[in-house]
């Protein structure tokens, strides 16, 4: 009996607020705009009982999907938030794994303050430290001022409102998403094995490519599904910094949303991401229960 | 007039405080425990004794309601245990990692058992006053489990698991993470206790040494299943099979064929060697393979052939183990064979008479060895 | 034994300097005299000012921290309940199901979150406000929670558990009395994670929130749309003071309490 209640508890509860919605999304993207409260149509009445529901079922349709490929805004938007955000992890992965490899390497004490400066930053204010990069971006921000000051270039650059500075905010978001993972990996690492294979005649760099990456390999593959995944979806980074230069699905979704109050459109854009990142997700999912089972 | 042997298990008007009736444990494809049958007398010091993997544990753990059987019964004082859950058994186990809740002091974690049985403050006071005393912990009541020594978290975890009397105590490997010293000690504490309460203890180990201090019965395990269950004295002198002799102590181990004879077997096991003969009560076929298992203190070692021995075997010493008070000489038989006899060393080094290389005789009498059918 | 190359202490000083120069540099012109936010004009404290009469986002502020301290003291009950459920429930109808939707909120875009979850409200007519975003903070908090709780779960010495079931507690009561106390710390953690994140979100409160309520990020949101400004500066820098100051201070009590939990531990052994 306890037990039950232990299970359905949180089962519930996510139940109807994660699974339902999903529900819902996908019946209000099979549905048409009105200028209505709620925005859409049909909405479900059951009032009108069976019959109700038939002439439910019947005004859905999937002119919504339909509409979403004729204009080339969407499917360009989704390719190029899957190839922003295939560019953005690997460079994610490049600079956190030399900053994790470091702190696996730092004597013992120093260890717990190097987690906690790595972590400090994401506690504060994600939308803040975005902003920040405003100031430093922008045609008389601080990256400029500087780089004029010391004579390397003679004219401002123009990194605000393009791709780099998307790449720059997402790197900078998520880097303790990638470091963490990808260091405890390393710092579980048996160090004799490094000294085997030194001893078995490997230097320093064949050691680390042969035997620290691979046994590095979770914590790689965690913190690329950490930063892969919901960077495609992302919406405030390329706000603030992409301009409108920049196009990724997660702005399409809002301005559908909320500028256009296409309702149904916006569910239809939601779908398509979803199903597009249901298989990355599954693979998430199951790469972490092989590391709780593993662990455990 | 002499002291009444402590024997339970031979008495007919003994009722048994837990039978086993033919218990079998799978996990899975994995069969732990297979078809097993045994009794536990009370106030017995029962020792499950066996490799890793041998099953004790899962036992141990069926007694404790950890795990239920897949087959079979297992009665408490004559009643099926299998429906009663952990918390409502009266046994009480002693973890082999003590298992002391870090975030209690001594006296509470003692008092643990107590509180859940609803006892009166006064009353749970009293027994953790006895309880402390007699693990002599008086001073450490107060204490949190981390500022203990080793030792002490021992003691600990005894005095919460006889709180509340139990009829039967487990101990997992108790003794495992102590230093040697200690562990002796603690060894004839534990009987101590085991007699002064009055409490059945049932014991894992993979120690025999421990087994054969503290038990009156050890039950050698392999596979799942008891091949011996006897007192240490039996199961030493009388291994039923090669697996307990091999098991317990050290033993040479002579393989060859039995011809019957005059009050026991002659046994032919190589050629050119003499028959070697033994007394026994083992029924062997003519002909028939078999071992015999001789105890490396029951060999003697002479320089000339002894006139006195039964079986007298020549060969040459290829390895001296010197332990201090013994030594144990390994001796290669010209079908090159090694024999372990061992000796204590009642003269000094210097002056001994045997060194490597050198011819010896070694001799034992026809009881001295066990017959053990292959 | 692990000695750092010139390769490692070069990748952690760039490294950290990335990570903390933007942050260093928001402080910096929070002082600045010019509403020009990166052309400095002198020092000066006046923006503090003009924030804390502000009374809007003062509103906005005490509006999210309630909806963060609510939603995280839920979370962190129901986080934990599904952490148990997890690592001890064993097997239950439905449980790659429930898997499945503990660790998809972690890394579900909020987009599609968040217009999920107003969708919902819509449909069954729940008017929005703060009881929503409450509601829908506490969802994708709990998912967080869990993880963390179960993590320490799965470390955790089920002997004790065992020893307390053998001395006469009900699977409940040993959960109460030993294994809740020892995974506190982890507990408490998932709290603070849950109530970071609320404090934090900007794009599930937007959907969420409706008209009547404001969050403080919501508010900043609308602020920065209109350009960089020397207010958001200084209110950026009293966050990070805070959180800074919180984290530190966490941090300092655990080693604390560790290192005296050591040199015990040593004392116990010389007896």
């Amino acid at each position: 009996m306890r037990r039950a209640v232990l299970i359905l508890t949180p089962y519930l509860w996510l139940l109807a607020l994660f699974l339902v919605p999903f529900i819902i999304v996908l019946k209000i993207s099979l549905s048409d705009i009105a200028l209505a409260i709620p925005p859409y149509t049909p909405t479900l009445d059951f009032s009108e009982g069976w019959r109700g529901f038939k002439d439910f079922l019947s005004a859905l349709d999937f002119e919504n999907f339909i509409f979403l490929t004729t204009d080339d805004l969407y499917w360009k938007a989704y390719l190029s938030s899957v190839r922003i955000a295939l560019i953005a992890t690997t460079l994610t992965l490049l600079v956190g794994y030399p900053i994790a490899y470091g702190m696996a390497r730092a004597p013992e004490h120093w260890r717990a303050t190097l987690m906690l400066l790595v972590i400090l930053p994401f506690w504060t204010s994600f939308l803040i430290r975005v902003y920040s990069w405003m100031g430093i971006l922008s045609g008389e921000g601080y990256l400029n001022q500087f780089l004029l000051w010391i004579g390397l270039i003679s004219e401002p650059l123009t990194i605000l409102n393009t791709p780099v500075a998307v790449y720059i905010g997402i790197v900078y978001t998520y880097l303790p998403f990638m470091i963490l993972p990808i260091y405890a990996a390393l710092e579980r690492m048996d160090g004799s094995l490094l000294e085997a294979a030194e001893d078995l005649g490997c230097s320093r760099l064949t050691a680390f490519w042969l035997i620290t990456v691979p046994l590095s390999k979770n914590g790689i593959i965690a913190g690329c599904f950490l930063v892969f995944i919901p960077t495609i979806g992302e919406f405030v980074i390329p706000s603030l910094l992409g301009g409108s230069q920049t196009l990724m699905i997660g702005k399409v979704l809002w301005e559908e949303f909320f500028n256009n109050r296409d309702w149904p459109v916006a569910s239809a854009v939601a779908v398509i991401l979803l199903l597009i990142l249901i298989i990355p997700i599954i693979l998430f999912q199951r790469n972490e229960q092989k590391q709780r089972e593993a662990d455990g | 007039m002499g002291q009444t042997v402590f024997e339970p298990w031979n008495d007919p008007n003994e009722k048994p405080l837990i039978q086993f009736k033919g218990v079998t444990k799978r996990f899975g494809e994995f069969t732990a425990i297979d078809n097993q049958t045994l009794d536990i007398f009370p106030q017995e010091f029962f020792a499950l004794l066996g490799p890793s993997g041998c099953g004790k544990t899962t036992m141990m753990r069926m007694l404790a309601g950890f795990e239920a059987p897949t087959e079979g019964t297992i009665l408490l004082a004559g009643q099926d245990i299998a429906p009663i859950p952990p918390n409502k058994r009266a046994v009480n186990m002693m973890f082999q990692s003590y298992a002391l809740f870090p975030h209690l002091s001594v006296w509470d974690n003692i008092a643990f058992g107590l509180k859940r049985d609803g006892m009166a403050k006064q009353a749970i006071g009293d027994r953790v006053a006895e309880m402390l005393k007699l693990t002599r912990l008086e001073q450490f009541a107060r204490r949190k489990p981390h500022q203990i020594s080793g030792g002490q978290r021992q003691r600990v975890a005894l005095a919460r698991s006889l709180a509340k009397a139990p009829k039967l105590l487990l101990l997992d490997e108790p003794l495992g993470a102590l230093d040697a010293k200690l562990r002796q000690d603690t060894q004839f504490e534990l009987m101590d206790i085991q007699e002064k309460t009055g409490t059945t203890f049932v014991i894992v180990t993979h120690d025999q040494e421990e087994a054969m201090t503290v038990a009156s019965r050890v039950a050698v395990m392999d596979h799942g299943r008891i091949v011996q269950a006897d007192t240490p004295a039996r199961i030493y002198e009388n291994p039923n099979s090669v697996y307990v002799a091999d098991f317990i102590g050290d033993v040479t181990i002579i393989e060859g064929t039995a011809k019957r004879a005059a009050e026991g077997y002659d046994i032919t096991f190589a050629e050119g060697q003499p028959v070697l003969h033994a007394v026994s009560d083992v029924e062997l076929t003519q002909g028939q393979r078999c071992s015999l298992a001789i105890r490396p203190e029951k060999v003697s070692i002479t320089a000339e052939k002894p006139e006195d021995k039964r079986n007298t075997l020549k060969g040459k010493i290829l390895d001296i183990a010197y332990l201090g008070n013994l030594s144990t000489y390994h001796v290669e038989l010209p079908t090159g064979q090694i024999i372990k006899a061992q000796t204590a060393n009642t003269r000094r080094l210097s002056r001994r008479a045997l060194t490597w290389e050198d011819e010896v005789w070694l001799g034992w009498t026809d009881t001295a060895a066990v017959l053990l059918e292959q | 034994m692990r000695r750092l190359t010139w390769f490692n202490v070069t990748s952690l000083t760039l490294g950290f300097a990335f990570l903390y120069l933007p942050m260093l540099l928001l402080i910096v012109y929070s002082f600045n005299e010019s509403k020009l936010v990166t052309v400095w004009a002198g020092f000066s404290t006046k923006w503090y000012g003009t924030l804390l009469s502000n009374d809007a986002f003062l509103d906005a502020a005490w509006v999210t921290v309630q909806v963060a301290f609510v939603s995280s003291s839920i979370a962190t009950v129901l986080g934990t309940m599904a952490a148990y459920v997890m690592v001890r429930g064993g097997r239950f109808m439905g449980r790659t199901l429930f898997s499945g939707m503990i660790y998809a909120p972690l890394v579900m875009p909020e987009v599609i979150t968040g217009l999920s979850l107003l969708l919902l409200f819509i449909g069954i007519g729940l008017d929005r406000g703060i009881f929503t975003i409450i509601l829908a903070h506490t969802t994708f908090s709990m998912c967080y929670v869990s993880v963390v709780v179960s993590s320490r779960l799965v470390s955790f010495d089920r002997s004790l558990e065992e020893a307390a079931l053998d001395l006469g507690c009900s699977p409940m009561q040993a959960f109460r009395l030993v294994t809740l106390p020892i995974i506190a710390p982890a507990v408490i953690s998932g709290w603070l994670l849950a109530f970071t994140l609320s404090l934090d979100d900007l794009v599930i409160a937007s959907f969420t929130a409706g008209p009547s309520a404001t969050t403080l990020p919501i508010k900043i949101w609308s602020s920065i749309r209109l350009g960089v400004s020397p207010e958001i500066n200084a209110l950026s820098t009293i966050l990070i003071a805070v959180v800074a100051v919180g984290v530190i201070t966490a941090s300092i009590i655990t080693k604390r309490s560790a290192l005296r939990q050591q040199a015990e531990e040593r004392a116990a052994e010389r007896l």
